[in-house]
């Protein structure tokens, strides 16, 4: 049996807005992964625990708020403290252009804003867990 | 249709139709799909006629300004004044939404709406550590008295009408707008305005939630009965469809919901004694305008009927004005596409069409920027003038309900009438509204259309132009909108000076006669007034009540 | 031999080094521990075989009963009663992998976010990963390496369906069947076999009421084995209500479980279990790969098809070749 990609999708900040978040989590246990989906109100330290916990290969962080660019680094920096950061971080949600250059030069390896298909989202855990 | 004679005869007419002329046309072209369904994936068939309406059309159909009100809540509609352009606004300080306000007010907008930061809306001050990196990005922050003021500097909020998106903490910031008006020398009875404070579809879809269910509608009919003696033109609750359908229900859901919500509001207030024609002209909704033109209209029809008669014949309201759905409306959010954003010009003024057939009272129109960010100024000035070119410009404002009677319409306004039916049975079987939010009910089914949507989507059974067809590898270019670091530290200082300058006796007190309000069934206007005065923060009156009333857990499925 | 997998990034780290930090309290080693238990890499039964010596110590508290009666929002308040009481706690949650799409979404820690970051507190969230019943192969075994990161006690959430009671009975010290009260008229029936399994019963959502029949009808059912009588308790979880009570009971137990002389019982019947369960998985894994054994086996079976050989004797010849008929006496 190939092995299980484990992924977790969090919710950081205070934003509900939800409904991405959970078609994700839907579109990648029906891609055969484990999805540990953390609930709303996380904070970076709750998310980076729970990976580490989880050991998850992969994090998918979902903002529409605007906050995004104080949570996910946030996220990026406690990883690496804890000596996780070979977690690979995704995330998504109402992102200007402008701040997914920052993201992903702050570490975040993609960004997928409104209209991605989830096939391609789908892919890119299942290429982030094989460790490309 | 009263004549089944007549009716013998359509049918044989359409059968004679279906049998020669369609049966050539579809020989000679097939149609494009198997099935035509909705944006809901409700089925459209190919054509309507009489056929498809009751013989008590004509008497479920109504006119307008009476019961049952299918066709409007007044005899003239937009011929007697046009619907309120209300766009919502707000971003980063009280003086920059301010700013925006006069921007749109100056550019013809004829009502206010404003829009709540995070923190705001989930009860907690800029320089709470829940705040961090949070301050203004979707919508203003305002944490005590002083804010509102600014928020309002240069307002005449005794002429102007006043929309505040807030579900919480909405009492906190109705009693800030009420002591700012006061300190201006404006009457009470002058106010017009609406808060949005319906926590019930909070727990169901948007989740700004902060105390559990039963102390939060208990909030929420102290507003009622405060506002029905205090403040008699504004609306305390603005029962909500919008982010339900956002967040990913069908139509039917939409409809249904929202309803149910309202049903349960209206038993509440009941419960605490008021008499349902004190509090209920004052009930107000708010729905979505989403893509499928005829869908939302029937949707918009339906509700005005479900809810006047239910309102006359279950609740036994006696005054017409308790008969009346009046609703404000949103063009939907979630259908703009980051991709070829200026598209989303295209889908706003489609909906927005929608909701103005439909007899809104009020409408909000989205920037086509809004994938990316709160609208930019230029942004924000389209969808304003979008609703001006509608109002002038395309007639549809000349008649009342110009689509009444179109086969298709009323066929649909029917069908989407049982649905909405057929899900009160099933809430009232799970034990009524707040039950089934405790069984998780509602998220579920919400969740299910969301997850349903998409796969249509991904399918490509379901075309989503610029996104999974008529696609271009263009980088979009959208001005950004930004909230400045002068703008953050502006707001702490305002707040840092108020709360070393504040008599602090005065604010203990406050704050202790409102937890004893709280704890036991005192209505809380009154205190909460007078902790706001007293210049406690949003986020200290909010303390108070965390600490009465406890938080809610979501009773999440997954 | 199957062909091995390309060695992750998992299977890079050593096994000693992350046993190492395991025993000193580092979490990430405990979270990859796991991880390579439960994908059965090579290097698991090195982990298991060094784990295994340093557990003992946990109070393991198994919760089963019907999807919906609320045992997540239970332990999340469970955990914070006993770190209340100064004692590290450990939590596994099962959850179903979809049979169509072997993936799973694994819901159980939300309902304990706010215990998540506590230093004293780690929770794995498990899929069945096609196992029947209520638990994932590698539940226990992820048990144990919580165990031997210093968790005083552990509780195991199970799926709630199947025969997850069976298996969660025979493998935990307490367990503990949570029902609640069914609302309306309708007559509860229990599921068979439930009433001789638990240790504690909680009736939860009590503040829903209607809670005295069921109540009593439990009361009334249990009867008390090996010199513990299985109390009832009743707990409004969201509300914090009978949590306090609910955790005496536990402490009672375990109590109770170690003066008796119980737990050691137990925990032979336990071991002999588990040696014989791995007994036959691995002689499953031997028969069906591509070895002496494994062609052994083949040719045994051909010959049962063809009755030349009955099925009870060709089993015997897997273990010895020589091995005839016996007669039935």
């Amino acid at each position: 049996m190939a092995k299980k990609i484990r992924v977790l999708i969090a919710k950081p900040g205070l934003d509900g807005h939800d409904r991405g978040a959970k078609v994700v989590a839907r579109a990648l246990r029906d891609a055969g992964m484990e999805v540990i989906y953390t609930g709303l109100r996380q904070t970076p330290e709750d998310i980076v625990e729970a990976a580490i916990q989880e050991d998850v290969d992969a994090i998918g962080l979902s903002c529409l708020s605007g906050a995004h660019m104080t949570l996910f680094p946030e996220v990026v920096k406690l990883l690496k403290k804890r000596g996780a950061g070979d977690i690979v971080i995704a995330g998504g949600g109402i992102i200007p252009e402008e701040d997914v250059q920052r993201l992903k030069k702050a570490g975040i390896k993609e960004v997928f804003g409104p209209g991605t298909p989830l096939r391609d989202i789908v892919q890119f855990f299942e290429t982030a867990a094989k460790g490309g | 249709m009263a004549d089944s004679e007549e009716r013998k005869k359509l049918e044989k007419e359409l059968r004679r139709w279906e049998a020669t002329t369609l049966k050539d046309a579809l020989k000679a072209l097939p149609e494009r799909r198997k099935e035509f369904v909705t944006t809901s994936s409700r089925a459209v068939k190919r054509l309507y006629t009489p056929l498809d309406l009751p013989d008590t059309f004509l008497k479920r159909l109504g006119k307008p300004g009476e019961y049952p009100f299918t066709r409007g809540i007044h005899p003239t509609m937009y011929r007697g004044r046009l619907w309120t352009m209300r766009l919502f606004a707000g971003y980063g300080s009280a003086e920059d939404t301010n700013e925006r306000f006069k921007y749109l007010i100056a550019h013809g907008e004829t009502g206010l709406s404003v829009a709540f930061d995070m923190p705001t809306l989930y009860g907690y001050d800029t320089d709470e550590p829940e705040a961090k990196g949070e301050f203004g990005t979707c919508g203003v922050a305002v944490s005590s008295l002083e804010d509102m003021q600014t928020l309002f500097s240069g307002i005449d909020v005794g002429r102007v009408s006043t929309s505040m998106t807030i579900n919480g903490p909405a009492s906190v910031t109705w009693a800030m707008y009420l002591a700012m008006a006061e300190e201006r020398g404006v009457s009470r009875s002058s106010l017009r305005g609406t808060i949005q404070n319906d926590i019930l579809k909070e727990y169901q879809a948007q989740k700004e939630w902060i105390f559990p269910p039963e102390p939060s509608m208990r909030l929420v009919v102290d507003t009622f009965e405060f506002g029905s003696k205090h403040v008699p033109q504004w609306n305390t609750i603005s029962i909500s469809g919008y982010h339900i359908r956002e967040a990913g229900s069908t139509a039917a859901q939409e409809l249904a919901f929202t309803l149910a919500n309202g049903f349960e509001y209206v038993r509440w207030g009941i419960d605490r004694g008021l008499r349902v024609d004190d509090f209920a002209p004052r009930l107000s909704f708010f729905f979505n305008a989403h893509n499928d033109l005829f869908e939302e209209l029937a949707k918009y029809r339906a509700a005005r009927r479900i809810w006047a008669r239910e309102m006359r014949e279950t609740f036994g309201a006696k005054n017409p004005r308790s008969w009346l759905l009046r609703f404000h409306s949103q063009t939907a959010g979630v259908s703009l596409t980051a991709q070829q954003p200026e598209v989303n010009i295209v889908r706003t003024t489609i909906q927005a069409l929608a909701a103005v057939l439909g007899g809104t009272q009020s409408l909000h129109t989205n920037a086509y920027d809004e994938a990316y960010q709160v609208p930019n100024e230029k942004a924000a000035r389209i969808a304003l003038r979008t609703q001006q070119i509608l109002a002038h410009e395309s007639g549809v404002a000349n008649t009342v309900d110009p689509l009444g009677g179109s086969y298709f319409l009323e066929a649909k306004t029917d069908e989407l009438e049982e649905d909405a039916y057929r899900y009160f049975d099933r809430i009232q079987g799970l034990g009524g509204v707040i039950p089934a939010i405790r069984k998780g009910f509602f998220q579920q089914e919400i969740a299910n259309s969301a997850y349903r949507y998409q796969r249509e989507i991904e399918d490509k059974e379901r075309i989503i132009v610029g996104v999974n067809d008529f696609v271009v590898d263009e980088q979009p270019e959208v001005e950004p909108l930004r909230v400045t670091e002068a703008s953050f530290k502006a707001q702490l200082e305002r707040l840092k000076r108020m709360r070393r300058t504040r008599d602090k006796k005065k604010w203990e007190r406050s704050l202790d006669r409102l937890r004893t309000a709280c704890e036991g069934e005192e209505n809380t206007m009154p205190h909460i007034l007078e902790g706001v005065k007293a210049k406690a923060t949003l986020g200290e009156i909010c303390d108070v009540m965390r600490e009465a009333f406890g938080v809610w857990e979501e009773p999440l499925l997954y | 031999m199957p062909a091995r997998r390309a060695p992750s990034r998992r299977s890079r780290d050593s096994v000693r080094s992350l046993v190492d930090g395991l025993l000193a309290g580092d979490k990430r080693a405990a979270g990859k521990l796991i991880s390579l238990i439960e994908d059965d890499e090579p290097e698991a039964m090195d982990v298991l075989a060094r784990v295994h010596p340093h557990t003992g110590h946990a109070h393991i508290v198994g919760f089963t009963g019907p999807p919906g009666v609320g045992k997540s929002s239970l332990i999340n308040r469970l955990v914070r009663a006993y770190r209340a009481r100064g004692k590290k706690v450990g939590v596994v949650a099962v959850d179903p992998t979809s049979p169509y799409t072997g993936g799973a979404v694994l819901g159980d820690r939300i309902r304990m976010a706010d215990t998540g970051v506590d230093p004293g507190v780690f929770i794995r969230s498990m899929a069945t990963r096609g196992h029947a019943g209520g638990l994932a192969l590698a539940t226990f075994d992820a048990v144990r390496v919580l165990d031997a990161l210093g968790m005083d006690l552990i509780f195991v959430e199970t799926v709630g369906a199947g025969q997850s009671e069976v298996e969660i009975a025979t493998r935990a010290h307490t367990t503990v069947v949570v029902e609640m009260p069914l609302t309306g008229d309708a007559v509860q029936t229990m599921k068979a076999g439930i009433m001789e399994i638990g240790d504690v019963y909680v009736v939860n959502k009590v503040d829903l009421g209607n809670e005295d029949v069921l109540v009593a009808n439990l009361k009334f059912q249990l009867e008390p084995r090996d010199g513990w009588t299985p109390p009832v308790v009743r707990t409004a979880a969201l509300e914090g209500r009978g949590i306090d009570e609910l955790a005496d009971v536990l402490e009672k137990h375990r109590a109770h479980l170690g003066s008796s002389g119980i737990l050691l019982r137990r925990e032979l019947a336990r071991a002999k279990q588990e040696i014989l369960e791995n007994a036959q998985r691995l002689m499953a894994q031997r028969v069906q790969g591509l070895s002496r054994l494994g062609a052994t086996f083949e040719r045994l079976a051909r010959q049962v098809a063809d009755r030349r050989l009955d099925a009870h004797t060709a089993a015997q010849r897997l273990f010895d070749p020589a091995a005839t008929r016996q007669r039935r006496s």
